[in-house]
């Protein structure tokens, strides 16, 4: 029973980092049509600058002058980095294609990625990075007889307040409302006087932020390596496939249905583990493509 | 046998009756007039008939057989074609290449994946004849993305007609083109089409072509047929001038100029 | 929609001056026929991979010049080949390397009819996501079952033990890398050549025709009678019978078969070679192709991140220059030529 929590507790851990990256991409498809390859790799690039953050905080300065609750303030910074990030690649590497056909964002992101992922190799060496002082620092809750590492309950926090926090966003402001009347329909939106293009590099920002958040809030957890971000690409694929590109509630569901299965996966069937994943996403893309909750 | 005959035809989005129980008969050899305001359903009609849309119930009898399931290619290889209103082409093939390419798939040779498609000469001599007919041969190696407006509605209809249809639907074959060159279009889909007596049904706005060209005219109105009838009966249609020009009166269809 | 960029320059070659690229690409053999006799045996190698991507490039780009599909799962099909032959070699033993062809031929036509039945039944991103969704089910197999696959390990054919032309030409004894280089060279070369000629001939055909159509407006090729699904369907199958063969060719030269050529990036590469050529052209891909392979190459021995390198040439491409190196000539040539009359 207690190995079942801890598994369901794992899930949701899983769940809610693949939800922040998925939403994300899910975002930016739903105001702009767009799919970015490279968003990844955005993730892995949060998850770099934060450790890195971290790290250098923690040997600057004794820890215990900055405390838990100080390090757990510097996180974010990887997410706000890769929002910036985001607000420079989308007036120089996007705009400039939006009359051609949607194939061309796949090209020229796949080209962001393989530039960043070297960028991130030039900039972080080869070796990975941990901000694991983090995870140590907030110790473990006990479960039944065994103890579980109270920072994944943190990061399942994180992903609630981080849905809610988008829901609220997407549905209770006026920007909300902005960004939804876009991505219905931008030339009535543009018609209606709202600036387009700044609502685009808006959304983007966002989305990259929530990866970049993705990858802050893992790497106490998951050490930063090289080629993190093309798997959870191909994850974050998996997950809006599923739950519907451009749904909020589809990368909810999405993620939590992935995490469950992966985790099942890695109990029972580890090695087509990840088979079953493509395989459900391959399913989902025949039977009902435009995903559990998605518009086309 | 008639050519095609709906019965009780109907398509609805929503509330909305785009197709609302029609029932129309076309006999062989006939050129038809689908006209009425916008709305009225005759694009919608065309779609239905032609497979574009599915029909939500009513049957449509093709040659006596019920085609009313038959997918769009199934339909086309049965015989009925249609150009479209917003013009449909391959803009990146010639327009020899556009009309070769329906002359190769009526002949079902679109299989053939081990013969130059420009060694067939019996189909390089139609393509040429076609584009003839059509006045296009002297645009025949420009790409159909680079020919004007009126160019372009020619060759969406010589398409429909490459492919030797017993039942041609012509979506408004004149719309979005200068008054000045709609004459003279229609004049050219005109001689093909009646001089080669191909069942056809146009959808059309103008109704000075509809009068000079129609056996018959079929008036929509918000999804069903008002009224049909000859030219001469059409014209004396109160009700019918009402509807399409908002008076009546026995000079209600002469142009005021 | 279709992707069409060029626009009063596109290539067609309806037009009488056929006998012009026949000429030339004759000439072009001519020249690669002699080369290896004029250079060391590591360029010879060097372009006997290029030949064989350029193999690859080709069968990819009948999805996406021609037909309008781009496939981000071009990797299956290669690995598909290569594990064929790896495994036909491994477990069963096999010397000749017609045998190997034909097998894995055989292993990828599975994969890519299987696939493709998939596949075609979305278009524009979806059908990407799908390709590259199949191809990870594919990689992720030959990741975890390392007891078939030998897993990152890989599986190991050596090129002493195979034979060409039905034993005519076999490696065994002294100097035989030097031998096998120069004859496997010729080989991949005598194959590039009828691959070339094959494409040329089905892309030129009505079938062909049919396809551009397709890519065109597909609506409208239904409603001129053809099955788009099914010349979808064929046109997957026929692309990943060139990139599988690509893939069997790979293995002897490379001697490892490893998931990496399973891997999403690859299938990356396979888009770049044709993005980088001209996908808008018959000679794009070929040209882009052995144009990678030197770039990659070079890039790799002359920095650690050649990957980023890589990165901004495809992004200045897809800015600037999105009609590849053959389609600017081609462009550039016209100019020239009108400027000139």
């Amino acid at each position: 029973m207690t190995i079942f929590i801890i598994q369901l507790l794992n899930s949701f851990f899983y769940a809610a980092v693949l939800f922040l990256i998925a939403a994300g991409l899910s975002l930016i498809y739903g105001v702009m049509r767009i799919v970015n390859l490279a968003h990844g790799t955005l993730y892995a690039l949060g998850a770099y600058v934060s450790a890195w953050v971290v790290g250098g905080a923690v040997g600057h300065a004794a820890s215990g002058t900055l405390g838990v609750a100080g390090l757990l303030l510097l996180l974010p910074v990887g997410a706000v980095a890769i929002a910036v990030v985001g607000a420079v690649i989308e007036p120089t590497l996007l705009r400039p294609l939006y009359r051609r056909p949607e194939e061309y964002h796949l090209l020229i992101t796949f080209g962001l990625l393989m530039i960043l992922e070297d960028a991130m190799k030039f900039l972080f060496g080869g070796t990975p990075l941990t901000a694991g002082s983090i995870m140590d620092h907030m110790g473990s809750i006990p479960i039944g007889r065994l103890l579980y590492p109270t920072y994944n309950l943190f990061v399942i926090a994180i992903g609630l307040i981080a849905a809610l926090g988008l829901w609220w966003f997407i549905y209770r402001t006026k920007f909300g409302v902005i960004l939804r009347a876009t991505s219905q329909d931008r030339r009535m939106a543009a018609a209606l006087g709202i600036n387009v293009s700044r609502v685009y590099v808006q959304a983007f920002a966002i989305g990259c932020f929530m990866a970049g958040l993705g990858g802050a809030v893992v790497v106490p957890a998951q050490a930063a390596v090289l080629g993190m971000g093309i798997e959870a690409l191909i994850l974050a694929f998996v997950v809006v496939v599923i739950g519907g590109l451009g749904s909020l509630e589809g990368a909810l569901v999405g993620a939590l249905i992935v995490g469950l299965v992966r985790t099942a996966g890695i109990q029972f069937f580890p090695e087509i583990e990840l088979a079953v994943l493509y395989l459900i996403a391959t399913a989902v893309l025949l039977i009902r493509p435009t995903g559990l909750f998605g518009r086309a | 046998m008639s050519l095609l005959e709906t019965v009780h035809l109907k398509k609805y989005f929503g509330d909305t009756h785009a197709v609302d129980d029609v029932n129309l008969t076309i006999e062989e050899g006939e050129f038809i007039s689908l006209v009425g305001p916008n709305g009225a359903g005759k694009t919608s009609f065309c779609n239905v008939v032609s497979a574009y849309y599915s029909a939500d119930s009513g049957k449509i009898i093709f040659q006596g057989e019920d085609v009313s399931n038959a997918s769009v290619t199934q339909r086309v290889k049965a015989g009925i074609a249609r150009s479209f209103q917003l013009v449909n082409l391959f803009d990146d093939l010639t327009a020899f290449d556009n009309v070769a390419l329906a002359i190769f798939s009526r002949e079902g040779k679109t299989r053939n994946i081990a013969a130059l498609a420009r060694r067939d000469s019996e189909v390089t001599r139609e393509a040429d004849a076609v584009l003839n007919q059509f006045g296009l041969a002297g645009k025949r190696n420009e790409l159909a993305r680079g020919l004007a407006q009126g160019e372009r509605k020619l060759l969406d209809v010589a398409l429909a007609y490459a492919l030797r249809p017993k039942l041609l639907f012509l979506d408004e074959p004149t719309s979005g083109v200068s008054t000045r060159d709609k004459g003279q279009i229609m004049d050219t889909i005109a001689s093909v089409v009646r001089g080669e007596g191909i069942t056809a049904v146009i959808v059309e706005h103008d109704m000075d072509v509809v009068f000079k060209y129609s056996d018959r005219i079929v008036v929509m109105h918000q999804g069903a047929i008002l009224a049909q009838g000859t030219p001469a009966e059409i014209r004396k249609n109160e009700q019918v001038a009402m509807i399409l020009i908002g008076s009546s009166g026995p000079d209600a269809f002469s142009r005021k100029d | 929609m279709s992707l069409a960029v060029a626009k009063k320059g596109a290539i067609t070659s309806t037009g009488p001056s056929a006998w012009r690229p026949a000429v030339v690409a004759i000439a072009i053999l001519l020249v690669l026929a002699v080369l290896p006799s004029l250079v060391d045996p590591y360029q010879t190698v060097l372009l006997t991979y290029g030949l064989i991507m350029a193999i690859a490039a080709l069968g990819f780009n009948l999805l996406l010049g021609y037909t309008g599909l781009l496939s981000f799962g071009h990797s299956a099909y290669f690995g598909a080949g290569a594990y064929t032959v790896a495994f036909i070699v491994r477990d069963l033993g096999a010397q000749s390397m017609e045998l190997c062809i034909v097998g894995g031929l055989l292993g990828t036509l599975l994969i890519s009819a299987l696939f493709g039945f998939v596949c075609v039944r979305h278009t524009r991103i979806f059908f990407s996501i799908l390709t590259l969704a199949l191809s990870q089910v594919l990689w992720s197999l030959a990741f975890k079952f390392f007891w078939v696959t030998g897993g990152t390990d890989g599986i190991r054919v050596a090129y002493a033990k195979l034979t060409l032309l039905g034993g005519l030409v076999n490696f065994a004894g002294p100097g035989s890398f030097q031998r096998f280089v120069f004859a496997y060279y010729y080989y991949v070369l005598g194959l590039f050549a009828l691959a070339t000629v094959i494409m040329w001939v089905v892309v030129h055909s009505p079938f062909g025709k049919a396809l551009q159509a397709i890519r065109d407006n597909e609506t409208r090729a239904s409603f001129v009678g053809i099955s788009v699904r099914r010349y979808r369907w064929i046109a997957f199958v026929i692309s990943g019978a060139f990139t599988g063969l690509a893939g069997v060719l790979w293995v002897p030269l490379n001697g490892l078969t490893t998931p990496d050529i399973l891997y999403w990036p690859f299938s990356g590469e396979i888009v770049f070679m044709s993005v980088l050529g001209g996908f808008r052209t018959f000679t794009g891909p070929i040209v882009g192709a052995v144009v990678f392979n030197y770039l990659k190459t070079y890039a790799v021995a002359s920095t650690e991140y050649w990957q980023l390198l890589l990165g901004v040439v495809l992004v200045v491409l897809v800015l600037a220059l999105p009609s590849g190196i053959v389609g600017t000539a081609a462009r550039l040539a016209a100019r020239f030529t009108r400027g000139t009359s």
